[in-house]
């Protein structure tokens, strides 16, 4: 194992470049969306691009801290360092400063943290440690049970804060755990309920109900693969349906459409998970529960809607669902937002040249918002360099991610794309109106250290990683 | 390499397919849909409201009236509000904290993202400070408008009062934002169209933070404000001045009209105010201190008060007779100190009697007119409610009954009923006996004093009236209404007029007394007939019209004066000095202005 290595011989310098490139366009671009007459000079540390230049240089220099260091040393720390993560998450909801409603912030000496940031790097180590533990199977319960825990401790320390946004991204680990072969199954039924959820708030419960029943029938035909089983499903429930229609017409019971298919798939589930005691159907009994978890799913939207979300939150939804309307107020900044970006054209209005940026006319611009900017003097063309450059880093993570031996480099790798993946994901199809405001910062363009630093170790480790691949076997 | 190694491309294309969506979405809003360009001018433009100053008013010898004088509202953009430190904001205007948080609550209640007035009416000393202190106070800006200015303190109900538009006038009218000024009543409500002139608007570039980085195209789409058009008014304000002395201490009103124009001279209305009470920051106050006046000194008396005209009213129903065909003018009658019918009973004064028409004005006999109109009603030859009609039809023409049209805002009509009318309150069963009190001018009758003027027009003419109004020119605009300009004939044939004059004329100068004889000017010729309307909630109701010379009369004017007594008593004079004023431009009776300095009514106290 003890050879002459050099980091820099075995560096991914294409994905260096790709990492520069975004820092750099992100720079230039914070320096648009802050610029005004007035202020001019580039190292103006008064202002925000003078300050983010300091915090990519100090990117930078982790970024070299993190590759030179020992490869063993991020698979042997992984379990502290995510411990040290939840201990400050603990910390902050105490100690930290609130902003905006939120405490999620150290401040030391001018210099805000924010470990939720950190967080994601080292939720993403831990969960790369375990998962490459020998002997491990993911389709064991225990194995589930443990990795939820390892994602449900920050995040609930996390909802505490409360930062809506950052708990999403441990989402994203559904696709790490995808990869390391939990059931695809899961991930479907995850978009799934992500479909209801938006679906359930627009339509009516019956449309919901005979939409669920459909994905049930294609989903039981497509598992399991025969005709004539899915035949019986389908029968039992039309059957149902019209038994039950037929009895409350003769007893002149009022039963709605809708109460009376609900009651019909209730039956018909249960007749399912009965006659598995009896023969074996492959996946009905799959099927029957995730039906059922469905509906009991959309019926409880309402209430977690009415009930759970903060009404900021709802009217957010409700804005981006086109059932609430308020120009200026809480759809005040996604339409400035869409203006700006929209009025960029194909190529832009130039360097400095937006007026909707230039003149504030965007909040968060430089942060959340930093993308309108790109929109409005780069246009397309800018957009689509930026979204290309995150879809050649995410492509080339997997490419570097399959490359590895050690499955702890490997589901770190993923680990790292997905939640790059989910923050540009998040943060852009907010700018352009496609999702819900939620306050979270587009990777590597966004002002302000703390992401900065922890998405440059979120990849450098892993550059680190692959660089060092083959020195570490596991 | 492992069992699942194949999910990378299902991962990798989940990863791409969202920056295809992505990317579709950005193509569709930035190059498809133009919505967008178009919401992004709007937004980085602030259209910045010039507010002219509003139109002079002049009087007929082109003596500066109403002007304009500057003032610097204090506006707010809530949206653009960030914190500020209140307390020295306070200070600089010197105003309270809870004014403050009162006042941007309303304004963010009305609308968060419009510019609202927060302070009317800063004076110029704290604007100055108020100026350079303006950059620590985001959101608030100075906007520079013109407030009135009143060279006299007269006619405050002719020129009326200018106020903030409220939401109702915005909903009707999107000329008007929320913080313009709109006239209210009078010449200001009648003219606004002409006097507001037309707001101009300034592009500028600005930011959030209410900076302004430029004008937009260096000012090219700029729309300059156009200044309020002047008004050239007939008030002729030494009369106006003179007459609101003169009747300073009764309720009542002076309408003063050249009958050959239909241009009003002077209109007073008393009780009245100071017009500058209703300009600028104590406006609001004061206008409800002048509400709760028990004296009601907002209502416009001259155009809005109707009483029964009393004993003027014989005058058109000699006409009437005559017209009519009922009686000549030789037609006499007797009075026995009144007229007895029935039950009925009107009393009469003393004077020689039997009477022939144009005696019968001069002295004002009460059985004269009870007979003549009666005789109207009765000996036409038609129905009673035909009869009446006609009556009704012939008295209307001279503009009574319904508004005359001036141009002066919320004129009222009066009132000249219907015989449905007296067919419901009798149940039909009514006759000419029953309605006898409107041969003397009492009963169920009112004119405002407007009305009562324009007779007095009506009959100088010998037959017709233009309709009484107060602007003669409107600057740089040809022409005044249409309907100022025409002349509106009465039904009554021309030469029965002079019937009605020569009592007139004998009413005031004799020979053998009149009721009038205190109004006679020597060579002015003076016509008039007194009234005296009967009054249950008090003191009788002096009035009388008049005009002057009788050939070729310059003047026509009908004086009310409530609880004044007889028309003699206080109309009388009143009416007199005017004419004299007008006529000659001096006073050869200063004993009648003394008179009518210390003479005093007892008003009841509604």
């Amino acid at each position: 194992m003890k050879r002459a290595f050099n980091v820099w011989n075995n560096l991914d310098w294409f994905t260096v470049m790709i990492y520069l490139a975004l820092v750099i366009i992100g720079w230039i671009n914070i320096y648009a969306a802050v610029y005004s007459d007035e202020h001019q000079h580039i190292f103006d540390f008064q202002m925000r691009y003078g300050k983010q230049m300091i915090w990519i240089m100090a990117a930078i220099f982790l970024a070299i801290v993190a590759l030179v260091i020992d490869i063993r040393i991020y698979s042997f720390f992984a379990y502290p360092a995510y411990l040290a993560t939840i201990l400050l998450l603990i910390a902050v909801i105490f100690l930290g400063k609130e902003v905006n409603g939120a405490r999620a912030w150290f401040e030391i000496g001018g210099l805000r943290i924010q470990p939720t940031e950190f967080a994601k790097t080292a939720t993403c180590l831990a969960l790369a440690k375990y998962l490459s533990s020998f002997e491990i199977r993911i389709d064991k319960v225990k194995t589930m049970m443990t990795i939820l825990l390892i994602i449900a401790i920050p995040s609930t320390f996390i909802i505490l804060q409360p930062d809506v946004g950052s708990l999403l991204v441990f989402v994203s680990f559904a696709f790490v755990l995808y990869r390391e072969g939990m059931p695809g199954g899961f991930l479907f039924f995850g978009f799934l309920l992500a479909f209801l959820f938006v679906f359930a708030l627009i339509a009516q419960p019956l449309t919901v109900l005979i939409v669920i029943l459909f994905i049930a029938v294609v989903a039981f035909f497509l598992l399991n693969k025969g005709t004539k089983e899915t035949l019986i499903f389908i029968f039992t429930l039309v059957g149902l349906y019209f038994l039950i229609f037929i009895i409350a017409k003769l007893f002149h019971i009022k039963l709605s459409y809708y109460k009376t298919l609900l009651i019909a798939s209730i039956i018909t589930g249960i007749s399912g998970l009965v006659y598995q005691f009896f023969r074996k159907v492959p996946y009905a009994f799959w099927v029957a529960v995730m039906m059922f978890i469905a509906i009991g799913f959309t019926y409880s939207i309402d209430f977690v809607f009415n009930n759970i979300l903060e009404s900021h939150q709802k009217q957010r939804v409700n804005i981006l669902l086109g059932k609430e309307s308020d120009p200026r107020g809480a759809e005040y900044n996604v339409n400035q937002s869409k203006i700006a970006i929209g009025s960029g054209g194909f190529f832009g209005k130039g360097f400095l040249q937006g007026t909707q940026t230039k003149y504030n006319f965007v909040p968060e611009q430089s942060t959340d918002f930093i993308f309108c900017t790109v929109g409005e003097e780069w246009g397309f063309l800018g957009s689509f360099i930026v979204l290309a450059l995150f879809g050649l880093l995410l492509v080339r993570i997997i490419y570097l991610s399959e490359r590895q031996r050690s499955a702890f480099s490997r589901i770190y790798g993923y680990g790292v794309a997905s939640i790059l993946f989910f923050h540009v994901f998040i943060n852009v199809g907010m700018t352009i109106g496609l999702l819900p405001v939620i306050g979270i910062p587009l990777p590597f363009f966004s002002y302000g250290g703390s992401s900065l630093w922890a998405f440059t170790l979120l990849l450098f480790i892993f550059l680190r990683l692959d660089a060092g691949r083959l020195e570490l076997f596991h | 390499m492992n069992q699942y190694s194949t999910r990378q491309y299902i991962i990798a294309g989940i990863f791409l397919s969202v920056f295809l969506i992505f990317l579709v979405r950005l193509f569709y809003i930035q190059i498809i849909d133009s919505t967008y360009k178009y919401s992004a001018e709007n937004n980085s433009q602030r259209y910045v409201t010039i507010y002219p100053a509003r139109g002079l008013i002049y009087d007929r010898h082109h003596k500066l009236l109403v002007s304009n004088k500057a003032a610097y509202d204090l506006m707010v953009n809530p949206q653009e509000l960030r914190e500020f430190d209140t307390a020295s904001f306070c200070k600089i205007l010197n105003i309270n904290k809870e004014y403050v948080d009162k006042t941007l609550k309303k304004i963010k209640d009305y609308s968060k993202y419009k510019s609202s007035p927060f302070l009317f009416q800063v004076s110029d000393t704290t604007y100055a400070e108020l100026q350079e202190k303006l950059y620590l106070f985001p959101g608030f800006y100075v906007q520079a408008r013109t407030l009135r200015q009143y060279q006299y303190p007269i006619a405050a109900h002719l020129f009326g009062y200018v106020g903030e538009v409220d939401s109702s006038i915005i909903k009707k009218n999107n000329y008007y934002q929320m913080g313009d000024y709109i006239g209210m009543s009078g010449l200001e409500k009648s003219y606004e169209e002409y006097l507001r002139g037309v707001k101009g608007v300034n592009i500028l570039l600005v930011d959030v933070h209410n900076r302004v980085k430029g004008s937009l195209q260096n000012g090219k789409l700029d729309r300059p404000a156009i200044l309020g058009k002047n008004l050239v008014s007939s008030i002729d304000a030494d009369l106006q001045i003179y007459g609101e002395k003169l009747i300073k201490n009764f309720r009542g009103s002076i309408v003063a009209i050249e009958p050959k124009t239909g241009e009003i001279l002077a209109i007073v209305s008393n009780p009245t105010y100071n017009p500058s009470l209703l300009v600028g920051r104590e406006r609001t106050k004061n206008f409800i201190d002048l509400r709760n006046d028990k004296s009601n000194p907002l209502f416009y008396r001259a155009i809005m008060s109707k009483n029964p005209p009393g004993s003027t009213f014989k005058l058109l129903n000699a006409m009437i007779a005559l017209q009519t065909g009922v009686a000549v003018p030789s037609t006499t009658i007797g009075c026995y100190h009144g007229y007895t019918a029935g039950p009925v009973h009107v009393n009469c004064h003393v004077h020689p009697s039997p009477l022939d028409m144009p005696h019968s004005i001069q002295h004002s006999c009460n059985a004269y007119y009870s007979v003549l109109f009666r005789k109207i009603i009765d000996e036409q030859k038609l129905p009673r409610n035909q009869a009446y009609d006609v009556w009704r039809k012939l008295i209307m023409s001279f503009g009574l009954g319904q508004k005359i049209h001036t141009d002066i805002a919320n004129e009222l009509g009066g009132n000249i009923p219907s015989s449905n009318y007296y067919d419901k309150i009798y149940r039909k069963s009514w006759n000419s006996l029953t309605v006898v009190s409107l041969g003397i001018g009492q009963g169920e009758i009112g004119l405002t004093p407007l009305q009562l003027a324009n007779v007095a027009c009506a009959i100088a003419n010998r037959g017709y009236y233009y309709v009484p109004h107060v602007v003669k020119q409107i600057e740089g605009i040809d022409t005044i209404d249409q309907r100022f300009l025409k002349k509106n004939k009465t039904l009554i044939n021309p030469e029965y007029f002079d019937t009605v004059i020569e009592g007139m004329y004998m009413a005031v100068n004799g020979p053998g007394g009149g009721t009038a004889t205190g109004a006679a000017v020597k060579g002015l010729d003076i016509c008039g007939k007194t009234g005296t309307a009967q009054n249950p909630h008090g003191e009788d109701h002096s009035i009388f019209i008049a005009f002057a010379p009788k050939d070729n009369p310059k003047i026509a004017i009908s004086v009310y004066i409530e609880n004044g007594g007889f028309g003699a008593t206080i109309a009388v004079p009143v009416a007199s000095l005017m004419i004299e004023k007008y006529l000659t431009d001096s006073i050869s009776r200063p004993y009648y202005e003394q008179y009518l300095e210390t003479k005093r009514i007892n008003y009841p106290v509604k």
